[in-house]
């Protein structure tokens, strides 16, 4: 996959975590995904429509995402409390979002977020796409970011 | 100062009316949807909204045009991930006074609030 398609999100995915967490992440080299494997127990999916379409995950291991989630909203919420998949939820549409922006010259659309919680799961999309895993870690835990993509012919511009 | 919070994202909210009553406002009243916050409008008559942009039922978009085009003559910013110029120049067309992309620090939030309202008033 062409790196113009994956910058964007490495980038988001810093930027909302140390504005909104004040949490530095280390971003790890992005790989190709070619066969399923367990998944973490909390994650946030978002699907994108239009120039580039296919959807990002933001997918945590349960302690992770419980501590993102408090200091989120400054309150600590276990991942079954009603509001605990709504913070994971805006989480991964901050990073869609501010990926997307960075598509220069491409109309694209976001979803509203969905939320699976689960112990180790696996989030499948389209065959046809092409996913690449995105681990990350920070000083509450890691996490991945998962981004599948209908690859079209030409890659993006960025800014 | 009464303010309609408009977002689907009760975390959103939460953070928003964490900084509006850290900023003196407490009468602060909330929209799940653009449905929702037409629905309230016209009772809670508020003097700020703050609305997002993506949003079930009805969008952040179409709720600014119905509202201006109902009479509603109160600042609107919009606070959203959508960060694209396109977007902008569009909410702005549609009757948003200014902007805010999320994520954003509560800093950024209150500058923006404080010279909308300031903006406002002198016009």
């Amino acid at each position: 996959m062409d790196p113009a398609y994956i910058t964007p999100f490495v980038g988001s995915i810093s930027n909302v975590f140390e504005t909104m967490l004040q949490l530095p992440v280390n971003v790890g080299s992005p790989t190709l995904k070619s066969s399923p494997t367990p998944g973490y127990d909390v994650s946030g999916i978002i699907g994108m429509t239009g120039d580039v379409e296919g959807t990002v995950v933001l997918s945590f291991p349960t302690s992770t995402a419980e501590r993102a989630v408090t200091l989120f909203t400054g309150m600590e919420l276990a991942a079954d409390h009603e509001d605990f998949a709504d913070a994971i939820g805006e989480l991964v549409n901050m990073v869609s979002g501010g990926a997307k922006a960075q598509f220069t010259g491409k109309d694209v659309g976001i979803s509203t977020p969905t939320v699976i919680v689960g112990s180790e799961h696996n989030v499948y999309g389209r065959k046809a796409m092409t996913t690449i895993e995105i681990p990350c870690t920070c000083d509450i835990g890691e996490f991945n970011v998962e981004v599948s993509l209908l690859l079209p012919t030409a890659a993006p511009s960025t800014n | 100062m009464k303010v309609l919070l408009v977002d689907d994202s009760k975390t959103m909210r939460n953070i928003q009316k964490g900084i509006l009553t850290k900023l003196g406002y407490d009468q602060l009243e909330e929209a799940c949807d653009g449905l929702d916050a037409l629905s309230k409008v016209a009772e809670f008559n508020p003097e700020l909204l703050l609305v997002d942009w993506n949003m079930p039922n009805m969008d952040g978009l179409t709720f600014v045009k119905k509202y201006r085009s109902q009479g509603g003559t109160s600042p609107v910013i919009m606070v959203t991930t959508e960060a694209e110029k396109s977007r902008v120049v569009e909410a702005i067309k549609a009757g948003v006074n200014n902007y805010v992309v999320k994520p954003f620090t509560p800093d950024i939030l209150s500058q923006r609030i404080k010279e909308t309202l300031d903006r406002c008033a002198a016009a």
